[in-house]
């Protein structure tokens, strides 16, 4: 219909923020507070909502998916806990190294790939490490609402036990804590058994984590419905290729260490995405020709879609020529 | 500008009847001379001044009518307005955008007053000032859903988003083009559209799903959509169509123009913040052909469109016996000359009827 | 032959499949008439879930009776019909676990019915497992008046409580178990097609 044509904006509605905090946990994990810049309260939020952190690393754009870990309903302050991962591409380097109090920054509005089934009886939460962050805010909008929860906190250390102490204190009937140093275990076959129908399972941590959570669930008979996950893929490195841009008419290079997203993003090319992580869909976009293999790693195309469409933000692709539809 | 309230009715003697103003803003739906379904999604931020695109929740002249309409059709049968459960706090989502988006677009007609969790809301052309607690039901006299959409033209499905689907969870359906709420509500968005003829298997269906899915907060999204109805009746419900239904049959070549009317969808979609829900409104226009063939744009276009649209769109949309009697009323607005782009009257600048 | 192979429709309507043994500690199994044939092929198929498993039968007539009982479930029960037998479903959800395995088989009605009262307790209806036999008959939902017509055999069919005569849609709401009736005469009062019997 084109009543008022507008040009689509890649990604998220944006937000300009300053950073009015930055608070070490410990020798791994730092917390970092935002306020808005125009004075404005901030949108409530649905636990288990990331936003997109916009970092400027000397001319390199940085674009990194975080859990929102702060109280929901509180419109005053957002917050994320960064781990800092020394093998990366740089982004969490960059926040723990770069970034301090009063720095102006640029995060998008909250997006939930990740959400609460408001229907559950029981929610049952299965945290790995930095997989804590979404659980804190699902956890701030359950107390406020007399709902049913639990906590199950697998770390590796007490050193390295982000938050482990706030929430042992404010919730100890609900919180329990396993440490991988001390060989303890989450009792994962055990802790499904008994569990009341509308139970469901939400599980964030590390990719083998995750898979566990799946099949011990799914073979104790559990339904795929209610057993909820989230996996942020970071792009992994990888040698550089060549891709030809047909509607943008480009031919650009894919560096070592940046995503296709990334590059096109380099290149001025406007790409649509919301996660960059390989979840939402968002940036699917078809492929017209190759010769060579992909290197999918999204969590969203059919494997008859392999080949056929690619997601730039996770995928990769090693061969003599690729075009693309963007 | 401030808005004259119409005393009109949808029922009985149907004094309803646009305005020189409403005609002209009216939300034509065709962009070209044909029609198939087409996803046609465009981000709902604003539009022409005037227009009914402008802002969030379009007022009009018919609003304290269409809301005296809708209290008639709750008191005889509130099934009409159903809300599971889980769906309680997406109401609250619901009543928070609309209290202050009204309030932000109508300084002059709504006011909301916060202070922390109590809110006082003022609705001038409805006579109400309530104070109340957010998010504490007990305050209101009715759910947070059904509170505010009591308030506000148009109907209501609030949709959850669980297993990379949509569920009709909750819904304000009073003004509905012949579908049920207490028989669609817990529906997945395929099973609610399950009647729809063609456009599973063009799968516009699927594609439409993925757009909704991602819509964010802050960027909410709009579309058109369009039917026939006799008379100016809001609820065309299947419920009462064994009462209406018969009206589809009074139509004569004398007071077609007068009785046919085109009614129109302005659907809208918007990411709810503590939910994660998402809220469909459906905005209902009606205007009479006679008022549409006004301008010599609409029309040529009416009939062009009415006259190509295939078979099971026609039998669906439910006029496929009256189509001839409508084409013999438009074919004298249709001289043959080409119509401009877009779906805007464009009066200024059409050429008068030649004929 | 107690199957009948539903021609395809529009996506409301439920797909019924094939029951298959899944994995679980509790298996509550709840079938009508010629449903019972369903259950003597799964336990045929699995007969080390029958200990297991709590089967809640409502004959309508026929004589499975001694064959499923011949199975030796942990826990058997026959009702003389679905109202009968509800409260003892909702009983024996209300105690039951995640993991628990539900299989329905029979009459659309009677799935349709068991199906929500399983839903309502917190068991999604993807996880719940559908087989229909028997009758090709519908509950149906008069969409006028809301009353429920059961086991109506033809198109179009006239409404039990408010008298209307209805046309037969595929529409399906699994939260009232039923199918759309929808008026047929309303734009020409009394024009009433002849009755023709479901898939003839």
């Amino acid at each position: 219909m084109s009543a008022a044509p507008q040009k689509a904006k890649a990604g998220a509605e944006k937000i300009d923020v300053t950073v009015s905090a930055v608070v070490p946990l410990n020798d791994l994990v730092t917390r970092f507070e935002f306020t808005r810049n125009d004075g404005q309260r901030f949108p409530t939020f649905s636990a288990g909502a990331h936003t997109v952190v916009h970092m400027n690393d000397g001319g390199t754009p940085r674009l990194n998916p975080y859990s929102l870990m702060s109280d929901p309903a509180d419109t005053g302050t957002y917050a994320i806990s960064v781990r800092r991962d020394d093998q990366g591409r740089g982004g969490s380097l960059f926040m723990h190294q770069n970034v301090k109090v009063g720095d102006q920054m640029e995060i998008t509005y909250p997006v939930n790939l990740f959400s609460l089934d408001l229907r559950a009886k029981k929610h049952v939460f299965l945290a790995g490490g930095i997989g804590i962050t979404p659980f804190m805010a699902m956890i701030a909008q359950l107390e406020r609402s007399n709902g049913n929860w639990e906590l199950h906190y697998s770390v590796r250390t007490e050193a390295l036990g982000t938050y482990v102490d706030q929430l042992t204190y404010k919730y100890p009937n609900k919180v329990h804590i396993y440490y991988d140093d001390q060989k303890q275990g989450i009792a994962l076959e055990d802790l499904l058994d008994g569990q009341p129908l509308g139970t469901n399972v939400y599980v964030c941590g590390p990719k083998g984590m995750i898979d566990w959570v799946h099949a011990t669930a799914s073979a104790a008979g559990w339904p795929d419905a209610n057993v909820h996950s989230e996996e942020f893929t970071a792009p992994q490195p990888g040698k550089p290729f060549e891709v030809r841009l047909c509607k943008s008419d480009k031919t650009i290079t894919v560096g070592e260490n940046e995503s296709l997203l990334e590059a096109m993003e380099r290149e001025g090319v406007d790409a649509p995405f919301l996660c960059r992580g390989g979840a939402c869909g968002q940036c699917e976009t078809d492929v017209v020709s190759s010769d060579g293999e992909f290197i999918h790693r999204d969590h969203w195309l059919e494997p008859e879609d392999h080949g056929k469409k690619i997601m730039p933000c996770v995928s990769r692709f090693v061969g003599k020529s690729l075009e693309i539809d963007r | 500008m401030t808005i004259q309230f119409n005393k009109e009715t949808f029922r009985d003697d149907y004094s309803f009847k646009n305005s020189d103003w409403a005609i002209e803003r009216f939300p034509f739906p065709f962009h070209e001379d044909s029609y198939m379904y087409a996803v046609n999604m465009e981000q709902h931020r604003g539009g022409p001044e005037g227009s009914v695109y402008e802002k969030r929740f379009d007022v009009d002249e018919h609003y304290v009518s269409e809301m005296a309409d809708r209290a008639m059709v709750l008191a005889d049968d509130p099934l009409r307005c159903q809300s599971l459960p889980h769906m309680t706090l997406a109401g609250w989502d619901l009543l928070e955008l609309i209290m202050v988006s009204k309030s932000e677009d109508y300084p002059d007609l709504f006011e909301l007053h916060r202070d922390g969790d109590t809110w006082r809301w003022i609705n001038k052309p409805m006579g109400i000032d309530d104070t109340f607690t957010f998010m504490d039901e007990t305050t209101l006299p009715y759910g947070p859903m059904e509170y505010i959409t009591r308030q506000t033209q148009g109907d209501f499905c609030v949709l959850d988003q669980r297993e990379d689907n949509l569920w009709m969870d909750a819904g304000m359906v009073t003004t509905q083009a012949d579908w049920s709420l207490d028989f669609d509500i817990g529906m997945n968005f395929f099973e609610w559209h399950a009647p729809v003829p063609l456009a599973h298997e063009k799968g516009i269906f699927k594609r439409a799903l993925k757009f909704l899915l991602n819509i964010q907060q802050g960027a909410p999204a709009r579309r058109l959509n369009w039917t026939m109805t006799v008379n100016p009746l809001l609820d065309t419900s299947p419920e009462n169509y064994h009462k209406w239904g018969i009206q589809k049959t009074t139509l004569t070549p004398e007071n077609i123009g007068a009785k046919q009317h085109l009614r129109v969808e302005l659907q809208s979609f918007f990411r709810l913040p503590r939910s994660n829900a998402l809220v469909f409104p459906i905005r209902c226009y009606l205007i009479a052909f006679q008022d549409i063939v006004k301008s010599p744009k609409w029309g040529r276009r009416l009939h062009r469109v009415i006259r190509d649209l295939p078979v099971e769109l026609a039998t669906y949309k439910g006029f496929i016996d009256n189509r001839p009697m409508m084409l013999d009323y438009l074919s004298a607005f249709d001289d043959g000359l080409p119509t401009s782009p877009g779906v805007f009257p464009d009066n200024a600048t059409e050429p008068p009827l030649q004929k | 032959m107690s199957k009948f192979q539903f021609p395809e429709s529009i996506k409301s309507r439920p797909v019924y499949g094939t029951l298959e043994p899944r994995p679980g500690k509790y298996h509550l199994m709840i079938a009508d008439a010629e449903g019972a044939e369903a259950i003597l092929d799964i336990a045929a198929a699995d007969p080390s879930i029958m200990a297991k498993t709590h089967i809640i039968y409502i004959p309508r007539g026929t004589d499975f009776g001694a064959k499923l009982r011949a199975l030796n479930p942990a826990q058997y029960y026959e009702g003389p019909s679905y109202a009968a037998s509800v409260t003892r479903i909702q009983r024996v959800l209300q105690d039951a676990h995640m993991g628990t395995q539900v299989y329905l088989t029979g009459t659309e009605g009677l799935m349709g019915q068991a199906q929500n009262e399983c839903m309502q307790a917190g068991i999604p209806h993807t996880a719940i497992q559908t087989e229909h036999r028997g009758s090709v008959a519908r509950r149906m939902q008069c969409v006028h008046c809301k009353g429920i017509t059961e086991d109506v055999e033809t198109d179009p069919f006239v409404c039990s409580h408010c008298g209307l005569n209805l046309f037969v849609r595929d529409h399906y709401s699994r939260r009232l178990a039923a199918f759309q009736g929808v008026c047929i005469d309303a734009e020409d009062p009394g024009n009433v097609p002849e009755a023709v019997e479901l898939y003839k």
